[in-house]
């Protein structure tokens, strides 16, 4: 078994396509309309076209929204994404104006720090330190 | 008072205050990412949330809301009434 798709609950997949690909870096790779607006869309990491790809999934099933809400509220992020350099990564993302509700903090071998994807999740980014 | 002492007397949530020294203004998970690395006894979410109530009913901590997010911040406020019932510094000679 392997882990070949994993998820974040988007509530507007056009505009999520944007964020992920434009702001994050990730490209596309899986895009099937499935009925309606809907589509069976995926990212994967620029330098990992045959990773694990990322469904940006629409989130109208109703649970998701008090879910989201909640796990937003505490800071408690979506999903978790590794970079090399996390210090660099922040800096770039406020840059293109992301907004962080955790800067980088270092809890012995990892770093890590929490940021919004605009479509109602927070995100975590962590660095390995070597 | 006795509230304040009681809830100064947990060593979780004097850690949650030192947390808070560290940075003012974090949600529950920065918190717990902070804690979990300075712990020895790894509390859980539930727990920090608990020991954060008992810090917000005293005054020691307060939470605002920003938008989707709630952030917690430090209060030294209600640790004056201690120094006013016992001064500290009530004018006389450093012993030393």
């Amino acid at each position: 078994m392997r882990i070949h798709v994993t998820s974040v609950q988007v509530d507007d997949q056009v505009k999520a396509l944007s964020f992920y690909t434009d702001v994050l870096g990730f490209v596309k790779k899986n895009d099937v309309p499935i009925g309606g607006e809907d589509r069976w869309l995926t990212v994967v990491a620029p330098d990992d076209l045959d990773g694990t790809e990322l469904l940006l999934e629409p989130d109208r099933y109703p649970g998701f929204a008090e879910l989201k809400a909640a796990l937003t509220a505490d800071g408690i992020p979506a999903t978790s994404f590794a970079v090399d350099d996390i210090e660099a990564e922040t800096k770039r993302l406020l840059d293109l104006g992301v907004v962080f509700t955790q800067l980088p903090v270092e809890q012995g071998p990892v770093s890590t720090a929490v940021f919004d994807d605009t479509c109602g999740n927070l995100i975590q980014i962590l660095q390995l330190s070597s | 008072v006795s509230e304040l002492f009681h809830a100064l007397a947990a060593p979780a949530r004097r850690h949650i205050l030192d947390a808070l020294t560290q940075r003012d203004g974090q949600t529950l998970f920065e918190l717990c990412t902070r804690l979990a690395a300075h712990q020895d006894d790894a509390l859980s979410r539930q727990a920090v949330s608990q020991h954060l109530d008992v810090l917000e009913r005293c005054g020691l901590v307060t939470t605002r809301r920003e938008g989707r997010y709630k952030f917690h911040y430090l209060d030294t406020t209600p640790l004056r009434t201690i120094v006013d019932r016992w001064p500290i510094d009530t004018g006389k000679d450093d012993p030393s």
